[in-house]
């Protein structure tokens, strides 16, 4: 149940952000990370952004996505 | 050299020192069911030498839910007017007679959502019913549900409320750590919870009761890097609550969703299924709130605690024995067929288990 997700936030509307999950948009809550600004990158967790991730891992988990998402399409 | 590679040479790394360092027999509970899942998934029972050993906590929240508490929901649920709004983990978890699932059928207004933002819409849309969201989960769900309390009382939403079954994790880390039956060495604490609340509400777990604890992200690397940091605690003779899953986890933890937590809910005692009452590990809706608390709200009966005979989902939920060593696992009890909810939860260890047929862990 604690599981949350990396997405990149696009564009911020308030206390609603738009971010970009894994290349799908989403539409979250900003309210428990009011500071987030665009292109850093959030934890979200049932909706809600919960915590701002450290901006090089956060660049370096893309880098292996990206990675692994290339290998399968070589396969 | 490419990422992924990196990784895997990293991963090598990580269990040649884990096999330097466990000489001798250590074992380590995985307090969260989602690392509990991480740790199933990527089979890293299998690859651990034979002297680390691995053990499931209560850190699934579906699973330490009270049978008092879900038979609870479940009369809310088959009341007229109500749509109980839920996250889907809650929806197959059997109560006494029934389960939402069975409800549903039988014509109750029962929805998934995937937030709290979502029950509210459907309260904003259904001004002529109640909407009751099922407040499930430990502190990394707790501030969305808080946030969505303040903003029903911000906009007026009358036909919105929680009924909280919300639990917290510290009361319960202590209660293991004092358990004699229980022999733990070390603990791999779980990132979403404490990447709200900090550390200082784990620091008694090394500082009073002499525990290595390492807070961990949920990749099979980080969980073999808390490994090592914890194997080389014990071989440096410390005790420390460490933080692998720095990328994500601050010291002081997120101070928005500690606030909003404080604003809304206040400590009060719990059950926990299969272990208990434990004081102070629940969290109510304080009075300010009482007009969407739906304990409440509505008047709603009390129900006995029941245990299902032969399940032992209690000692499980303890570390106490594997899911293996339970007489019904994988006979009368499957994902397919749950009889106790630590098979009913994705998350729970005797699913994790099942699904992905570990070796007992002997």
């Amino acid at each position: 149940m604690c599981l949350a997700i990396p997405a990149k936030v696009v564009t911020i509307d308030r206390s609603m952000a738009k971010v970009d999950m894994m290349g799908n948009e989403r539409v979250v809550s900003i309210d428990l990370v009011p500071e987030v600004t665009i292109g850093e990158y959030v934890l979200v967790h049932a909706g809600f952004a919960i915590g701002i991730i450290d901006a090089e891992s956060a660049k370096e988990t893309e880098e292996l996505l990206l990675e692994v998402a290339m290998a399968y399409e070589e396969e | 050299m490419k990422k992924s590679e990196d990784h895997l040479s990293k991963a090598g790394d990580y269990l040649a020192e884990i096999q330097t360092l466990a000489q001798r027999p250590f074992t380590i509970m995985e307090v969260c069911g989602t690392h509990t899942v991480a740790i199933a998934k990527n089979a890293l029972r299998e690859l651990l030498p034979a002297t680390v050993h691995l053990i499931s906590g209560p850190g699934c929240p579906v699973c330490v839910t009270d049978s008092s508490d879900i038979d609870r929901y479940l009369y809310l649920a088959a009341q007229p007017k109500v749509i109980t709004a839920t996250f889907g983990d809650m929806i197959r978890v059997p109560g006494t007679e029934k389960n939402l699932q069975v409800l549903r059928a039988e014509g109750a207004d029962v929805r998934i959502v995937y937030s709290t933002q979502d029950a509210l819409e459907l309260a904003r849309k259904n001004k002529d019913k109640e909407v009751v969201f099922l407040g499930i989960g430990f502190e990394t769900t707790v501030p969305t549900v808080a946030v969505s309390l303040e903003t029903a009382k911000q906009e007026g939403i009358e036909n919105y409320s929680v009924l909280s079954m919300h639990k917290v994790v510290p009361p319960v880390l202590r209660l293991l750590a004092e358990d004699d039956k229980l022999v733990v060495d070390a603990f791999l604490d779980p990132g979403h919870v404490c990447a709200i609340i900090g550390i200082e509400p784990i620091e008694f777990m090394a500082k009073d009761y002499g525990k290595p604890n390492v807070v961990t992200g949920f990749e099979a690397l980080d969980i073999l890097e808390a490994i090592v940091m914890l194997l080389r605690q014990r071989d440096e003779g410390r005790s420390e609550i460490e933080i692998q899953y720095q990328r994500v986890v601050k010291v002081e933890g997120n101070i928005h969703a500690k606030r909003f937590i404080e604003q809304v809910f206040e400590p009060i005692d719990a059950s926990w299924r299969g272990i208990g009452r434990i004081p102070q590990s629940g969290l109510g809706i304080r009075g300010e709130y009482s007009a969407w608390d739906a304990a409440k709200k509505f008047s709603l009966p009390i129900f006995r605690s029941k245990e299902t005979p032969g399940c032992r989902c209690g000692d499980v939920l303890k570390g106490r024995i594997y899911p293996t060593q339970c007489p019904l696992f994988g006979k009368f009890c499957t994902p397919m067929k749950p009889v106790g909810p630590c098979m009913v939860s994705s998350e729970g260890s005797c699913a994790a288990h099942y699904r992905y047929a570990q070796r007992s862990g002997d």
